[in-house]
């Protein structure tokens, strides 16, 4: 539905995004996942038309937007990564104001605009002020007034910035339901637990550029490591020895934690608790899990998503 | 249509529900104006009592009437004392002016009106920072001075006394008059010496030239404001509310423009783009909601100029109306030009203040252009205020006709045409 192909756009000579391409489909969420700096906002900016494109083009269902009052804006609902709301308005009047900026007649907004609040919970308290709602409340809101024009794509920038764990699950419902209605939902964000858990295909950019666009399991398929041992510990090891067990195949070992990645958590992890056992170090705490998208973006760029 | 009717609403929502903007823009302004109209200026004509000092050195019969004359006259409150106590009150800015009558004063004065011997030197000490009332006193001392020298001079036993000596002086050759011009003097005073025998020997109660009535004023006077109608009194307030109201309407725009960059710095701005809607769409909601804004404040501001201060409108209320919503359009022009060439909110508010109260201080929104110096009352010609200020004045309290708004609502339409050109230029519409 969505097609983005050939994006660059560059700031004082500094190319910001180089090359972007990707898709989203109908019914699918797809993660564009990055550091912060790594040019997400940029590409969705070029995508929503708020920012002039140097190069690429961005079609909806093969066709390019013409203009500022193309009506095919209309098929994109956007929630920028700043709670884009009036604050001294109340919720209903947030989302009468946009809907009537896609030129719903009042009816329409009238149904469209219950909907939205139903949608994301705050069906209850339309009539108060926005400044009297919590982070989680208006992070929902802004969601909301991205949708409450009911458009065919979605595109989220960082929607759960600042969120409670109990609004980012809400806000994670309601984009699977809005998944579930055949919407094509681009998610932008530098958490790659919510990009994990969420999204059906991922973009990963950095400096710009798309490193990987695939679906969670092939990505992590690609990943040399199928699960990760970390250990928190006191004092120093020799990771070149740790290297040598059987089965290890990454180690780090930073601020008291080693992190070894491994082919098999039941062949390497008793190998390498006795190992350290023997040597006399320290184990404070032991945890397993299988190998990340952290794991991922840290075998490509050789930086953490956090750095 | 839908769109551009919900911006200029939820614009409109936004400013009121801004409850400082709103205390700001329309209290403030009727509280100031309803201050400065009472201190500048309230239609009245009563006396003004400007505290003078009258030294009396001579205490000769025209000195005296002199001091009497200053005392009588209602503009001024005259007090007489010593020269040093004059000083001093002078200094302390007690009295404004204190006017010193030097030793023969009199006698001097009455002899200097048909000859050419010394005159006497009066002083006057003024308060610099009351310079105004230096005139005031200037003109009453001369009008007072030349009835008491000339009754002196014609009147009454001193009167004949110096035109007795002044005819000697004429036959001594000591006037320092010409030949011709003493013979010509001499008939003329002797005439008026006749004159005042033949009265004395009458035993006259009319010991006066002119039959009694003494020298005054050769004329009496009729003063009248040329206000739009001749019964009805200049309303100080209607300039003040005027020009309070364009400085705090003005300020409106100011918020305006800072509206739309906050819009910007909150996501708002992305937000609005991101919706199928033209440039004009956006930046035409702010122009209209901006005008209907300042209109409404304008016409608040004048409603309570009208209800509680008697300002009328006396001259053409179409023309009224149409300086209103000229100058309500320069308002949202102005503020979109500022949201054009700002960069941020704190910056931008801080320099566009500055520049709305040279504005309104070029545009005799303090204080009527006339009082400016000739060079600066041509130079305003070019600053927008100054005929939004000049409009109002001509609608309300001069009462002038429709035509005398032509001018002042063109101009501001023009600059509206000009800041909105340039907004429309400058604005960044794609970050």
């Amino acid at each position: 539905m969505l097609s983005v192909s050939g994006l660059n756009k560059s700031y004082g000579g500094r190319a910001v995004v180089a090359g972007a391409g990707f898709d989203v489909g109908r019914g699918e969420i797809v993660g564009l996942l990055g550091p912060n700096g790594a040019g997400k906002t940029t590409t969705v900016a070029m995508i929503c038309g708020l920012v002039a494109a140097e190069a690429g083009q961005v079609l909806i269902d093969g066709r390019a937007i013409q203009g500022d009052a193309d009506p095919a804006k209309r098929r994109i609902g956007l929630a920028p990564q700043e709670l884009a709301l009036y604050e001294e308005l109340s919720a209903r009047a947030n989302l009468s104001l946009f809907a009537s900026l896609y030129g719903l007649d009042r009816e329409t907004r009238r149904q469209k605009i219950d909907a939205a609040l139903r949608l994301v919970g705050l069906a209850e308290r339309a009539g108060e002020r926005v400044s009297a709602y919590s982070g989680g409340m208006k992070r929902r809101l802004n969601i909301a007034c991205a949708l409450v024009h009911d458009p065919d794509i979605v595109i989220l920038d960082e929607p759960t910035v600042g969120v409670d764990p109990q609004s980012r699950n809400a806000i994670f419902d309601n984009l699977v339901e809005l998944r579930a209605r055949g919407k094509a939902i681009l998610y932008t964000t530098h958490y790659m637990e919510e990009a994990e858990r969420l999204c059906d295909r991922i973009v990963i950019i950095d400096a710009g550029r798309v490193i990987a666009n695939d679906s969670v399991a092939a990505l992590l398929a690609r990943l040399p490591v199928a699960s990760v041992i970390e250990i928190d510990l006191d004092g120093s090891v020799d990771t070149d020895a740790v290297r040598a067990l059987p089965g290890v195949q990454e180690v780090t070992l930073a601020n008291g934690r080693l992190t070894v990645g491994a082919t098999s958590i039941t062949a390497t992890a008793p190998a390498l608790l006795d190992w350290l056992g023997r040597r006399g170090c320290n184990i404070r705490h032991v945890s397993t899990g299988r190998a990340s998208l952290e794991q991922l973006f840290l075998s490509l760029t050789g930086r953490t998503l956090r750095d | 249509m839908t769109a551009l009717f919900a911006l200029v609403k939820t614009q409109v929502r936004l400013y009121l529900s801004n409850r400082r903007a709103l205390l700001v823009n329309l209290v403030a302004p009727i509280a100031i104006a309803g201050f400065f109209g009472a201190v500048f200026g309230s239609g009245e004509t009563k006396p003004v009592h400007v505290p003078v000092a009258v030294v009396d050195l001579d205490q000769s019969t025209v000195s005296k009437a002199v001091t009497t004359g200053l005392q009588g006259d209602p503009a001024l409150d005259v007090q007489t004392i010593d020269e040093a106590a004059a000083l001093e009150a002078v200094r302390r800015g007690r009295v404004r002016v204190a006017v010193i009558l030097p030793r023969g004063f009199g006698e001097q004065a009455s002899r200097a009106l048909f000859s050419r011997s010394t005159k006497p030197e009066v002083r006057i000490e003024f308060d610099p920072s009351q310079s105004m009332a230096l005139s005031l006193v200037r003109g009453l001392l001369a009008q007072h001075s030349m009835q008491a020298v000339f009754s002196g001079s014609f009147m009454g036993a001193d009167g004949a006394r110096n035109l007795d000596q002044t005819l000697r002086a004429i036959d001594q050759g000591n006037s320092g008059i010409e030949e011709d011009e003493r013979k010509v003097l001499k008939d003329l005073l002797g005439s008026v010496r006749a004159l005042q025998d033949r009265r004395q020997s009458d035993g006259s109660s009319r010991g006066s030239l002119g039959g009694g009535a003494g020298f005054a004023m050769p004329y009496s006077l009729q003063e009248r404001a040329a206000t739009s109608t001749l019964d009805r009194k200049y309303n100080g307030f209607a300039h003040a509310f005027a020009g309070m109201g364009v400085q705090f309407v003005l300020f409106a725009g100011i918020e305006l423009g800072i509206g739309i960059l906050v819009a910007r710095r909150l996501g708002l701005w992305a937000r609005l783009r991101a919706a199928p809607l033209t440039r004009s769409t956006v930046l035409g909601s702010y122009v209209v909601s901006g005008t209907l804004i300042a209109s409404c404040l304008m016409g608040l501001i004048f409603t309570a100029a009208i209800l509680g201060f008697g300002v009328r409108v006396d001259g053409s209320g179409v023309g009224f109306v149409g300086v209103t919503l000229a100058f309500s359009l320069l308002t949202a022009t102005f503020g979109l030009l500022l949201a054009a060439l700002g960069k941020t909110p704190e910056a931008t508010r801080g320099l566009a203040i500055l520049a709305t109260l040279l504005l309104v201080m070029l545009g005799g929104a303090w204080v009527p252009t006339f009082v400016f110096p000739q060079w600066l009352q041509q130079a305003t010609v070019v600053v927008p205020v100054r005929w939004a200020v000049d409009g109002f004045d001509a609608m309300t309290w001069r009462g002038l006709g429709l035509e005398a708004a032509i001018a002042p609502i063109g101009v501001m339409l023009g600059f509206s045409l000009l800041f909105a050109a340039v907004a429309i230029w400058r604005f960044r519409w794609r970050e």
